[in-house]
């Protein structure tokens, strides 16, 4: 091979492996759709500010789902463990636990919620690979025991943060007219990303997703990396859960109902794939932008709430078609084999 | 010859996928009661051939001809229809239903049909049927067995029973002997001569040559998508045949070179998973190749599994350098110094859907991170480089998906993932199943490379010539134990084999065979 022909290749191979770019182009037609359909509102600061806290709520969401959903799993507790992390954080701060713990500071509350969340995904990790449950049994279990767990410690009350107090700022407070979530969200992001890409234990994760057992007869451990990737995806939504209760003002067990379906669809959205070993965190985020943009956009055309529900539905579809005939090797818009 | 009918002709089949020309003009035909052998390297092109025969793919040019009639062979349906089954390598059968609704799949005979949609199976009279289906290939399997129950040899029974219950004229049998232990291969002839005396013309293809010269009538030849040679079995012999699917002479099919055998490397003691695998012992030294000859079932691969730690044993113990080693997962062999090449390359030792630079680099990347835990790419790129170039692994480049490669490419891949974590011990299963001479070739001038440079090999292989070409000692399982370890000077393909089918035999038969 030539010298310049061995440069072209490489060029072409790089473009084919963005495989976010048609993610990224819908995401953008999108954008310049509701910018044409309402050019005076839809680029307001404070129109963006409202995407971008969707995006910073769903595109978390979706990295833990990423995460799991390479490694062959599911996580469908997310949306319980939110009110669960949210109303535990409000508890904490406001009235502390009966006589054993008077109502503590911020920071140790948040940390306390963020820990919970994480364990509760190691929880998830262990039985998976240890007992061997199915993921989304497990899951499921703490979807209702986390959701039930929200409304017995408040007896279904939520628990409402006086207007003005410092906690509210992480989920409505903004740098320079970015929400503080979104710039959360964006640190993430940034981390999960590193991992996945330039560490031993990001090669091991796509490894284990591809093919679990050669994984394992290469010496990788296995049931470590899917308890890590269980344990991020319950810290994300503790995460979550305390930016929510913080955006609200208030911890309440009924909120972040059926986000976990909104966390994988915007995974699958993204390109990240069911089957396992592959997805990635531009991609969930990027899906949390179509949906966050669409459901913006649709308000803002006065489109009936019930058709929203339509539109996004026939989209995620559409999106799913096209990932799984651009993997079975058809050639399509802007990406080739 | 002018009597026996001629079932099956291909005239000129040509057909080509973007960047290859996979079939050349090539010319096919088979005869009733006659056993074709088809040969060639990987990539050759007998699939291509056979899945246009089978329906599976479409020739670009060419004629069809069945019992003299001009036929255009639309779809594996209509294969079926015409009396062509293919036996694939991976079977098509539902294991978690019973031998007779796999014969029957998709046709089970009905009673009381209720209009068009609705009727239901007739179950006894299926299972009656299924039954003589199975007598007929000679297979003792009950009919209302899971499928997944059978073991290997017993599922290909069925297969064979299947292609029987819809009337199969010619049966294509894609390397049916890969999977099977030398007893079984024995039964798969008996089913392939029972198929011959009822008229069925059997297509055979294998990368065992020695098996068309047993079982073929005619032996045809596939060299880069060009028929280069089909001739009655009579006519020629092995090396004629080696000489035309190469395209040159090979001189020698196992190039072991003698390599120093150093001090005791490796010691196992009582290594036992109950039910499998009871109290086996050896020792392995530096530089020597230890093959691993006995049946399939003998417990060869789960000995090595155990040593890999890959599953739990009951007991035993394993010394590396004269220390005990505590290897409880394969991560624990890795870091002892051990590496294992499964039988199975897809399933257990490549991620198909990952390049090749990251399935080479898996059991290393520890060894791979510049500052901190960040991975050195350039690193990385560098160690897979060096060994695709070592192994001379045909790879567009590094980014190349593993699924994308050829099976003895694919093997070289799995090999150069261990060699690059530099082991003391490597366990090599099956290292040549399924992938073509040539290849096969590199992998055991590799394999003496390796013991040269005092890394102690185990070698397990079903292929008797292969086992008493590269090993220097051979350890002979039966039922789950150690049947006898020979010296390379006093072992041969008799006294391997006595002592392989075990203990029912007797010693007085070991000791005729080695008389």
């Amino acid at each position: 091979m030539t010298e310049a022909a061995q440069s072209r290749g490489k060029l072409q191979f790089r473009w084919g492996q963005f495989r976010e770019l048609n993610v990224l182009v819908a995401f953008l037609l999108f954008c310049l759709f509701f910018y044409w359909r309402r050019p005076d509102t839809f680029i307001k600061p404070a129109n963006l500010a409202v995407i971008m806290r969707f995006i910073a709520t769903f595109g978390m969401l979706a990295i833990g789902e990423v995460l799991v959903i390479i490694t062959g799993g599911i996580d469908l507790s997310v949306g319980s463990m939110i009110a669960f992390t949210g109303v535990t954080t409000a508890w904490l701060i406001l009235k502390g636990v009966g006589n054993l713990l008077p109502p503590i500071g911020m920071v140790p509350a948040i940390l306390i919620a963020l820990a919970l969340g994480a364990l509760v995904g190691i929880w998830h990790g262990l039985f998976v690979t240890k007992l061997g449950i199915p993921p989304f049994i497990i899951t499921l279990g703490t979807w209702l025991i986390a959701r039930g767990l929200a409304a017995y410690i408040t007896r279904g009350y939520p628990q409402v943060f006086d207007s003005g107090h410092p906690f509210l700022v992480l989920g409505q407070g903004d740098v320079g007219g970015i929400p503080i979530s979104f710039l959360i969200l964006l640190g993430v992001a940034a981390v999960i990303s590193i991992i996945l890409n330039h560490t031993p234990l990001g090669y091991r994760i796509y490894a284990v997703g591809g093919n679990i057992e050669a994984a394992r007869l290469s010496g990788v451990n296995v049931d470590q990396v899917r308890i890590f990737c269980y344990a991020i995806s319950g810290f994300l939504a503790a995460l979550t859960g305390v930016i929510l209760a913080s955006r609200l003002g208030q911890g309440t067990p009924t909120v972040g109902a059926a986000y976990e379906l909104w966390g994988i669809a915007a995974a699958v959205i993204g390109g990240t794939s069911l089957m396992g070993g592959e997805g990635t965190v531009l991609g969930a985020i990027l899906g949390s932008g179509i949906v966050g943009v669409m459901q913006n956009g649709m308000v803002l055309t006065n489109v009936s709430s019930y058709l929203q529900d339509v539109i996004l539905g026939i989209v995620l579809v559409v999106a799913v078609v096209y990932d799984t005939l651009r993997r079975s090797g058809q050639k399509l818009l802007f990406w080739k084999k | 010859m002018n009597e026996q009918q001629m079932i099956l002709r291909m005239e000129g089949i040509s057909k080509s996928f973007p960047g290859v020309q996979a079939l050349h003009n090539v010319d096919f035909d088979v005869q009733e009661g006659e056993v074709l052998g088809l040969v060639g390297e990987n990539g050759a092109g007998k699939s291509t051939l056979m899945k246009i025969l089978s329906g599976a793919y479409r020739k670009d040019t060419g004629r069809i001809f069945l019992n003299g009639q001009e036929t255009e062979i639309e779809s594996p349906h209509h294969a079926q229809q015409l009396g062509i089954a293919i036996i694939y390598q991976e079977f098509n059968l539902t294991p978690n239903q019973t031998a007779a609704a796999n014969v029957f799949i998709a046709r089970e005979p009905r009673r009381l049909q209720l209009g068009r949609f609705i009727s239901f199976v007739d179950r006894r009279r299926m299972e009656r049927e299924a039954q003589e289906h199975l007598d007929r290939v000679g297979a003792r399997v009950p009919a209302t067995a899971l499928v997944r129950d059978l073991s290997v040899a017993e599922q290909q029974m069925v297969e064979v029973a299947k292609a029987l219950a819809v009337d199969a004229r010619v049966i294509i049998m894609d390397e049916p002997t890969s999977a099977l232990g030398e007893d079984e291969v024995e039964k798969l002839f008996q089913i392939i001569a029972t198929l011959k005396q009822q008229g069925i013309a059997v297509v055979f293809i294998t990368h065992r040559l020695e098996e068309v010269f047993r079982v073929a009538d005619r032996v045809m030849v596939l060299r880069d998508g060009r028929r280069v040679g089909c001739m009655p079995i009579a006519e020629v012999t092995p090396e004629r045949v080696i000489h035309l699917m190469v395209g040159r002479e090979l001189r020698d099919m196992f190039s072991k070179e003698e390599a120093q055998i150093g001090p005791p490397l490796l010691e196992v003691r009582g290594l036992t998973r109950r039910g499998v695998v009871e109290d086996v012992s050896f020792t392995l030294r530096r530089g020597e190749i230890l093959g691993f000859a006995g049946l399939v079932g003998a417990g060869r691969t789960e000995t090595a599994r155990l040593l890999f730690g890959a599953d739990p044993r009951d007991a035993g113990e394993i010394y590396v350098d004269g220390k005990p080693v505590k290897i409880n997962s394969p991560m624990d062999a890795v870091m002892a110094g051990i590496g294992l090449v499964p039988e199975d390359r897809g399933n257990q030792g490549l991620v198909l859907s990952l390049p090749v630079l990251q399935n080479i680099v898996l059991p290393t990347l520890d060894r791979h991170t510049g500052v901190w835990v960040w991975m050195d790419r350039r690193r990385l790129r560098a160690t897979a480089r060096e060994y695709v170039d070592k192994l001379d692994i045909r790879t567009p480049h590094l980014e190349q998906k593993a699924m994308f490669l050829s099976g003895g490419n694919q093997q070289k891949t799995v090999v150069a993932k261990w060699l690059a974590s530099q082991p003391r011990v490597l366990i090599m299963d099956e290292p040549t199943r399924g992938i073509d001479v040539g290849a096969k070739a590199e992998v055991h001038a590799l394999m003496s490379r390796l013991a040269q440079a005092g890394v102690g090999i185990i070698m397990i292989s079903s292929e008797l010539p292969e086992i008493l070409g590269m090993s220097d000692r051979i350890l002979v399982m039966a039922e789950g134990k150690v049947a006898a370890i020979l010296d390379r000077e006093e072992a041969t393909q008799e006294s391997i084999m006595a002592y392989a089918s075990g203990e029912e035999i007797g010693n007085t038969v070991v000791d005729a065979a080695l008389a």
